[in-house]
């Protein structure tokens, strides 16, 4: 489990320091994801012990949202006042880009069924 | 007695142990009751985990600041779950390199339809300049959303919070605007969850399915990219 944490702290680590170094609009964890990709790209799978701490992170995914969501309270005056605005407009503009991403990706696709799924090894 | 409880209050009000604990329970709590009901997505579980949350620390008189220095420690944590985003995103490899055009090119419509109609229903509905402003990068995870809106003169905090609620909306009432006009195929529902809604719309799209977890992570990395970009040049054009 360690390791497998270190991995994953260490191209986060690296993903933040090229996005310091190069200026990309990205943010570090973001290249990080792409690094860990790499690395099972190029070792033909995913170590099962990484699989193992990474599906403990992404299934209680949710809860990592928290602690930001209760920063609403230090816009309480705002909010008081424009909070039905801004409800109107983040419902209505979430819920179509929703819809025409759905519908775009659905137009564009190949038919599935010859997708097929990685095995996770056991290094 | 009395005194003695206020003197454990103000030792435990100060250590971060205690909003972090809260953000757990409130957060268990919420998980068990919703899994009861059938996992309703209309009642986004974060959205009440908030809600209780924020009804305890305005009960007791506790600043965010406080709360953040122990619930920090769930939110650090949001960067090593981006990373290992890359486990579905290896294991649908195959699945997302048959359907690289399909990806480009709902990206890019859904990247422009969320900052085109976030600032058209904003100016329609009269918001301030700030609100405006911190709205534009609206579908993208904070931490790319508070830097674009740093740079085109927003509220960065706003911001956060914006995105926290945009994602909320886009877990909660998503996927019933997918089934309803008949976007039924996994990958496409996680890409659009994923540019619509970020990670709170990732962590909902997993619980669908890998499949569209997978492309929600991918959909929310490429559009941070593309936001990025988007955002700052549409305020160049049009301001």
């Amino acid at each position: 489990m360690l390791r497998a944490l270190t991995a994953i702290f260490a191209c986060q680590l690296v993903g933040e320091a090229l996005v310091a170094a190069s200026g990309l609009p990205m943010p570090g964890p973001v290249i990080g994801m792409a690094l860990l990709f790499g690395f099972f790209v190029a070792r033909g799978g995913i170590p099962a012990p990484i699989a193992s701490v990474g599906d403990g992170l992404l299934g209680n995914l949710s809860v990592l949202f928290v602690p930001a969501g209760v920063g609403i309270m230090q816009h309480a005056a705002r909010i008081s006042s424009e909070g039905v605005q801004l409800g109107g407009a983040l419902v209505g503009s979430t819920l179509v880009t929703i819809g025409v991403t759905g519908l775009v990706m659905k137009f564009f696709m190949k038919p599935d069924g010859r997708a097929k799924r990685k095995r996770t090894d056991h290094g | 007695m009395a005194d003695e409880i206020t003197d454990i209050w103000v030792y435990l009000a100060t250590s971060p142990l205690l909003s972090l604990t809260l953000t757990l329970v409130a957060y268990q709590i919420v998980l068990e009751v919703w899994t009861r009901i059938g996992r309703p997505a209309l009642l986004n579980p974060v959205l009440a985990s908030v809600l209780i949350i924020v009804a305890v620390l305005a009960a007791t008189g506790t600043p965010y600041d406080t709360y953040f220095e122990g619930a920090q420690f769930i939110h650090f944590l949001l960067g090593p779950a981006t990373v290992a985003l890359a486990i579905p995103l290896y294991r649908q490899f195959e699945r997302i390199r048959a359907n690289k055009l399909a990806i480009a090119a709902s990206l890019v419509t859904g990247s422009v339809t969320g900052i085109a109609t976030g600032l058209g229903l904003g100016a329609l509905l009269g918001l301030d300049r700030v609100s405006f402003v911190s709205l534009a990068p609206k579908s993208v995870t904070a931490p790319v959303a508070m830097g674009i809106v740093e740079r085109i003169g927003g509220l960065p905090s706003l911001t956060a919070v914006l995105v926290i609620v945009t994602g909320i909306i886009g877990a909660a009432l998503g996927p019933a605007a997918l089934n309803a006009i008949g976007v039924t195929d996994a990958a496409a529902r996680g890409m659009a969850m994923g540019v619509g809604s970020h990670g709170i719309g990732t962590a909902r799209a997993l619980q669908e399915s890998e499949a569209a977890g997978a492309f929600s992570g991918l959909a929310m990395g490429l559009n941070a990219l593309a936001t990025a970009i988007l955002v700052p040049l549409a305020f160049a054009l049009f301001s």
